[in-house]
C-alpha cells in the first residue's frame, strides 16, 4: 500500500497543459448550443413555409393585405345586448369592443356566483351533517362530470324556455319578475344627495380599518383585547343607514311594470345572459367547492390540535391558525378558476349571447378577415390570462411559506 | 481498461505514475457567490482508501461529487484514471463508468426490482447481454448477503438492505473507484453495522475508495489516510493513527473532540 | 372505582361492553350525523325538504310517468315514431330509443357499424390490459395501443383496402366524441412529454419556446383554437393541400391537449427526488437513456391520475366542436330534438346526453382517484 504521507504533492497532475480542443459534438456546452440552433432553425423554417404559403395564396386570391383598418368599416349587424350604445352604422371595432365588455360583465357576475356558491358547497361538503355533506358531494359529482356546454344549453333551452310567458310571470314581492323574456329587477335611480350616502359608506369602511389596526396595536402593546368584529359590523351597517334615513331615501327605484306584451322599465337581464351567468356560475362553483375543501383539509389536523392545546378557542384557531394556512392553498387555484370563467364565457355564442367570441365569429364571417380576427381574439384572451397570472405570481411571492 | 490512457493522449501525460488513480489540482468551485471548494489538491493512489470528514457545509460532499462530475468544477483540473474531466461528454461518460457512487439516500430506482436496478447500467451503458448481467448481479448480491431479495422492489427492503443493494449496484459496473457520500447517515443505528461490514469487506479486496463519513471506527479500521475539511479547504490529512491521536490543527482537535465525546 | 373489593374480574380480562345506545346503532348514527344540535337538526330538515322538492318529481317524470314503448303501429312499420306518440306527460324516452343508433354512430352507414364496434372492443380491451394489475407484461399491449391500434382504427373507421370508405362527414355521435378525445390524448402524450422536458431544460431558448407554447395554449379558450384551426389554418397550407374539417379540428384539439399534458407530466417530473437523476447519472446513463429508463417511467406513473383527468376534460371539451359544424354526441342529440317530429324533446335529449357523459366521466374519475390513493401509499407493490 503506497501511503502518501502528509499532503501528497500535486506534481502528479501538475503541468497546466494547453487547453484541449474538444470535438464539438462531444462538448456539453456546444451540444446545447447546437441543439438550440437546430430548434430555432427548424422553427424559423416552418414559419417561413407557412408565411410563403400564405403570401402565395393571398396573391392568387387577390385578398387585401393584412390590416386592422377594417375595424373602422360599418358593421351592419347589431348585438342583442350591449353596455355601450350601438347602431347598425357603428364601426366593427366598436361592436367588437361591446362584445369584449359583454364577456367581461358576464364573467364578472358568473365569478361572483361561483365564489359564494362554491364556498357554501365546499363548507357543506365538510359538514359533519351526513345529509348536507352528501348533497354537496352529489352536486359536485354531477356538475363536474357533465360538459359545461351541455349544462348551458340545458339551462337555456331546457329550463329557461320552460319559464312562464310574461302574463304569468313568477314574481318575488311584486318587484322582481322572472319570465321567458328574462329577469326584471328594480333599477336604482340616484337622487340628489346620494353622494353623501356613498361617502358615509366609505367613511364607515375607513373607520373600521382604522379601528382594526388600532385594536391590534393596542393588543400588541398592552395585551388588552377589543371586540373588533362586533364594533366594526355595527359601524358599517349603522353609519350608512343613519345617513340614509337622514337624507330621506337618496336612492329611488324604478320598478318594472307590466306592459302590453312584457315588462317595461326597471332593469332587464336577458335570458341568454341569465343562462350564461347562472350556468357558468353553478358549474364553476363545483370546482371552487373542491378547492375550498382541499384547502381546508390541507391544514393538518395536528395544527388545530396544537392550537387547541395552547388554549386558543375554536374561533381563534380558525382565524389565526387554520384559515391563513388554508388560504395559501386555496387562493392560487381560485385565481385560475377566474381565468377559466373568462375562458368558458366563450360558450355564450351557443346560446345566443353576444360575447367577444360570438362577435368576432360574425365579423370574420362578414369581412373574411380570418387572420386579423383570430389575432384580436388571441390578444384579448392572452391579455386577460397574463393579468391573472401576474396577480397570481404577486400573491405567490407574498404568501410563499418561508421554508429553507 | 489500461488502453484508456492511450486512447486519451491529452490525459496521458497527466498520469505520471501508473499508481495514481485520481488527481485534483487547484480545484475551485463556487455556488453563485459562495466559494465551496478552495484550491483543492489531492492525489489518490490505486488501492488507497481515503476517509473525508468535516463539519456539514465544509464541501466534502461537493468534492467527491466533482470526481464523477455530478457537480462541475470551475477552476483547476480533475483527472480520473488518466481521463481529464472537461466539458467533453465522452470523457464524462468514461469517468462515470469507472467510478461507482453510493449516496446517503441510496437513490435506488423504486420502479425497478432489485435485480433490474443492478442490471440496468451494465445492459444499457456497458452493453452486456442480459443473462450475463444477471449473473454478475447475483454474484454481487451474494457478496452483500441479500441474494434472496433479488425479485423485490426497493420499497420493500429495510434501509440497510437498500444501501447494500446500492453498493452492489455500483459494483456491477466493475468500477475502479468507489465514492461513498455519507452512506450510513440516513440509517437506523442497528443497520449501520451491516453496511459498514460490506464496506470493510470491499476495502479488504483492494478497491480504491473515497468515503465521506463520520464513522471513525471505520476510518481507523480501513483508511490509509483521513482528510479533514472545513470551509472548502483541506485542513489536515494524515494516517488514521496520527490523525486521531495527534491532530495538528486546532480546528481538527475541536472537531474530533465534538464527534468523539458527545 | 369506588368499590375495589367487589371486583371479581382479573385485570386484563374485562369483557368488552357494548357502548351506550346513544352512541351506536341507528339512533347513535342519527344523533351523530344528522341531529347533533338544534342547528344541525334544522339543516337536516331543510335539506330533506329540498331533496323532497327535487327528487320525487324527477323520478315521476323520468320513470313513473315516462313513455318507453313504441306504439304498435310503429313496430309494425305503419308510421314513423314521433313526439305525439308520448302521451303520459312524463319523459318521452321513445325519442331516445328511436334515435339511439344515430346518437352513437352518427351518420355511419348501418351495414358498416360493426367496424366501429370492433374498434371500440379493441380500445376497451387494450385500455383494460394497460391498466389492469393482473397483467404484468404491458410492453406488447403498449406497442399495440400506441403504434398499431391508431393505424388499424383509422383503416377500420375510414375504410380503404377492400373496406368501403366512410367519409368523415358521416362520422358523428358518441363515436366521434370518443374519436376526438382518444386521438387528442394519444397524440398529445408524446408532444406533452417533449414540451415538459423542454420546459425543464437548461437550454434557454428551448425552455422559452416551450413555456411560450404551453402558456399560449393554456391562456386561450379551446374554442378559439378550434376557430383558428378552422378559419386560419387553411390559409397557411400549401396551394392544393386541403385538410378536411375533422383533421383541422384534430390538429387544434391535439395542440391544445398537449399543453395541458405537458403540465401534468411536468408535475410528475417535479415529484421525483433529485437523487433519481443523480443515481442515473452516476451510473453513466446519458440524458435520453436516463429519461427513458429511470425518469419517465416514474414520472408518468405519478402523472396517470392527471392524464386521466385530462382525458375527462377533453371528452367534455369535445362538445365545442359543434362550433365548426361537427356532429359530436351533444350536437347530434340537440339536432335530433329539433327534428320536426320531435319538437319538445329537448329536455329528454339533454338528460340522456348528460347521463351518458356522466357515467363515462364519473367512472374515469373514480379510477383516477383510486390510482392516486395507491400512489400515495408508496411504491410498494
Amino acid at each position: 500500500m503506497a501511503l502518501a504521507k502528509g499532503a501528497p504533492e500535486s506534481g502528479a497532475v501538475a503541468n497546466p497543459a494547453t487547453p484541449q480542443v474538444i470535438a464539438f459534438w462531444r462538448d456539453e456546452r456546444k451540444r446545447g448550443m447546437i441543439a438550440q440552433v437546430v430548434v430555432v432553425a427548424a422553427l424559423l423554417g416552418f414559419i417561413w413555409f407557412l408565411l410563403r404559403n400564405f403570401l402565395i395564396k393571398q396573391e392568387m386570391s387577390g385578398a387585401p393585405p393584412l390590416s386592422l383598418y377594417f375595424l373602422q368599416d360599418v358593421a351592419g349587424f347589431q348585438l342583442s345586448f350591449s353596455l355601450i350604445p350601438l347602431t347598425l352604422d357603428s364601426p366593427i371595432g366598436r361592436v367588437i369592443f361591446a362584445g369584449a365588455l359583454n364577456t367581461l360583465i358576464a364573467a364578472f357576475f358568473a365569478g361572483i356566483i361561483a365564489t359564494f356558491l362554491g364556498l357554501l358547497v365546499g363548507i357543506a361538503r365538510l359538514s359533519k351533517n351526513w345529509l348536507i355533506s352528501h348533497i354537496a358531494a352529489t352536486y359536485i359529482e354531477i356538475i363536474r362530470n357533465i360538459p359545461l356546454l351541455l349544462q348551458l344549453v340545458f339551462w337555456y333551452g331546457g329550463v329557461l324556455t320552460a319559464l312562464p310567458k310574461p302574463k304569468d310571470s313568477i314574481s318575488l314581492l311584486d318587484v322582481v319578475f322572472l319570465n321567458i323574456k328574462g329577469l326584471f329587477l328594480p333599477k336604482p335611480i340616484l337622487q340628489e344627495g346620494v353622494g353623501l350616502f356613498f361617502i358615509a359608506i366609505a367613511v364607515a369602511i375607513g373607520l373600521a380599518i382604522f379601528i382594526a389596526r388600532w385594536a391590534r396595536k393596542r393588543q400588541m402593546a398592552t395585551g388588552q383585547q377589543f371586540p373588533t368584529i362586533i364594533v366594526n359590523t355595527a359601524l358599517i351597517i349603522l353609519l350608512p343607514a343613519f345617513v340614509f334615513v337622514l337624507l330621506h331615501d337618496p336612492i329611488g327605484w324604478e320598478f318594472p311594470e307590466k306592459g302590453a306584451f312584457n315588462f317595461k322599465g326597471g332593469l332587464t337581464v336577458q335570458p341568454e345572459m341569465t343562462a350564461l351567468i347562472v350556468g357558468i356560475g353553478i358549474s364553476t362553483a363545483a370546482y371552487v367547492a373542491e378547492i375550498v375543501r382541499a384547502g381546508i383539509i390541507s391544514v393538518s389536523h395536528g395544527q388545530s390540535e396544537a392550537s387547541h392545546a395552547l388554549g386558543l378557542k375554536s374561533s381563534w384557531t380558525l382565524r389565526l391558525v387554520v384559515l391563513p394556512q388554508a388560504l395559501r392553498v386555496i387562493i392560487p387555484p381560485m385565481i385560475s378558476q377566474y381565468l377559466n370563467v373568462v375562458k368558458n364565457s366563450t360558450l355564450a355564442g351557443f346560446i345566443g349571447y353576444a360575447d367577444l367570441f360570438a362577435v368576432i365569429g360574425t365579423s370574420q364571417n362578414q369581412t373574411g378577415r380570418a387572420v386579423e380576427c383570430v389575432v384580436i381574439l388571441m390578444v384579448f384572451y392572452l391579455t386577460i390570462s397574463l393579468i391573472i397570472s401576474t396577480i397570481m405570481n404577486v400573491y405567490n411571492k407574498r404568501a410563499a411559506l418561508i421554508e429553507r | 481498461m489500461s488502453t484508456q490512457a492511450q486512447a486519451n493522449p491529452s490525459g496521458a501525460d497527466l498520469a505520471i505514475s501508473d499508481e495514481v488513480m485520481i488527481g485534483l489540482t487547484g480545484v475551485n468551485k463556487w455556488y453563485g457567490q459562495f466559494h465551496v471548494l478552495k484550491d483543492i489538491d489531492l492525489t489518490v493512489l490505486k488501492g488507497e482508501r481515503i476517509v473525508i470528514c468535516g463539519p456539514s457545509g465544509s464541501g466534502k460532499s461537493t468534492l467527491i461529487r466533482c470526481i464523477n462530475r455530478l457537480e462541475e468544477h470551475q477552476r483547476g483540473r480533475i483527472v480520473v484514471d488518466g481521463i481529464e474531466l472537461t466539458h467533453d461528454l465522452k470523457n464524462i461518460e468514461k469517468v462515470r463508468r469507472e467510478v461507482g457512487m453510493v449516496f446517503q439516500h441510496f437513490n435506488l430506482f423504486p420502479h425497478l426490482t432489485v435485480l433490474d436496478n443492478l442490471t440496468l447500467a451494465p445492459i444499457w451503458v456497458k452493453k452486456v447481454p442480459k443473462k450475463e448481467a444477471e449473473e454478475v448481479a447475483m454474484h454481487y448480491l451474494k457478496r452483500v448477503k441479500i441474494p434472496e431479495q433479488a425479485g423485490k422492489f426497493p420499497g420493500q427492503l429495510s434501509g440497510g438492505q437498500q444501501q447494500r443493494v446500492a453498493i452492489a449496484r455500483s459494483l456491477c459496473m466493475s468500477p475502479k473507484v468507489m465514492l461513498f457520500d455519507e452512506p450510513t447517515s440516513a440509517l437506523d443505528p442497528e443497520m449501520i453495522k451491516e453496511v459498514l461490514d460490506v464496506m470493510i469487506e470491499l476495502a479488504r479486496s483492494g478497491m480504491t475508495m473515497i468515503c465521506v463519513t463520520h464513522e471513525m471506527g471505520f476510518a481507523r479500521t480501513v483508511a490509509n489516510r483521513v482528510i479533514f475539511m472545513d470551509k472548502g479547504e483541506i485542513i489536515e490529512q494524515n494516517e488514521p493513527e496520527e490523525f486521531f491521536n495527534n491532530p495538528k490543527s486546532d480546528r481538527t482537535k475541536l472537531f474530533l473532540s465534538q464527534i468523539l465525546h458527545h | 372505582m369506588t368499590d375495589m373489593t367487589d371486583q371479581s374480574i382479573v385485570p386484563g380480562t374485562r369483557p368488552d361492553l357494548p357502548p351506550p345506545v346513544t352512541e351506536s346503532g341507528v339512533i347513535g348514527w342519527l344523533r351523530h350525523n344528522l341531529f347533533s344540535s338544534w342547528w344541525d337538526s334544522l339543516l337536516t330538515l331543510s335539506a330533506i325538504y329540498i331533496v323532497y322538492l327535487i327528487v320525487p318529481p324527477f323520478i315521476s317524470w323520468a320513470f313513473v310517468n315516462a313513455d318507453w314503448q313504441f306504439l304498435p303501429s310503429v313496430i309494425s312499420g305503419e308510421k314513423a315514431p314521433e313526439f305525439s306518440d308520448c302521451t303520459s306527460g312524463g319523459a318521452c324516452w321513445i325519442f331516445v330509443r328511436a334515435r339511439f343508433g344515430q346518437f352513437f354512430y352518427g351518420f355511419y352507414p348501418d351495414a358498416e357499424r360493426w367496424r366501429v364496434n370492433l374498434v371500440l372492443v379493441m380500445l376497451v380491451a387494450s385500455i383494460y390490459g394497460l391498466l389492469s394489475e393482473r397483467i404484468k407484461n404491458k410492453k406488447p399491449i403498449a406497442w399495440f395501443f400506441f403504434a398499431v391500434f391508431p393505424l388499424l382504427a383509422f383503416f377500420l373507421l375510414y375504410g380503404g383496402i377492400g373496406l368501403p370508405v366512410v367519409p368523415t362527414q358521416q362520422w358523428g355521435g358518441f363515436m366521434l366524441t370518443l374519436t376526438l378525445a382518444g386521438i387528442g390524448i394519444v397524440f398529445s402524450l408524446p408532444i406533452g412529454i417533449l414540451l415538459a422536458l423542454g420546459r425543464r431544460s437548461q437550454l434557454p431558448i428551448v425552455h422559452l419556446l416551450c413555456v411560450l407554447f404551453i402558456e399560449f395554449a393554456r391562456g386561450v379558450p379551446l374554442i378559439t383554437i378550434l376557430f383558428m384551426a378552422n378559419v386560419m389554418l387553411p390559409l397557411f397550407l400549401p396551394q392544393g393541400v386541403e385538410f378536411n374539417i375533422l383533421l383541422r379540428v384534430l390538429i387544434g384539439v391535439t395542440l391544445f391537449a398537449s399543453a395541458y399534458m405537458a403540465e401534468v407530466i411536468r408535475g410528475g417530473l417535479q415529484a421525483l427526488p433529485k437523487g433519481q437523476y443523480e443515481g442515473a447519472m452516476a451510473m453513466g446513463l446519458g440524458y435520453w437513456a436516463m429519461m427513458r429508463l429511470i425518469i419517465m417511467p416514474q414520472a408518468l406513473r405519478v402523472a396517470i391520475p392527471g392524464i386521466v383527468n385530462n382525458f375527462i376534460s377533453l371528452t367534455q371539451d369535445t362538445t365545442l366542436v359543434a362550433i365548426v359544424g361537427l356532429y359530436d354526441f351533444l350536437n347530434i342529440v340537440r339536432a335530433g330534438s329539433r327534428d320536426s317530429n320531435w319538437i319538445g324533446t329537448e329536455i329528454e335529449g339533454y338528460v340522456f346526453c348528460a347521463f351518458v357523459y356522466w357515467i363515462f366521466c364519473f367512472a374515469m374519475s373514480r379510477y383516477s382517484m383510486r390510482i392516486e390513493r395507491k400512489l400515495q401509499t408508496g411504491h410498494k407493490r
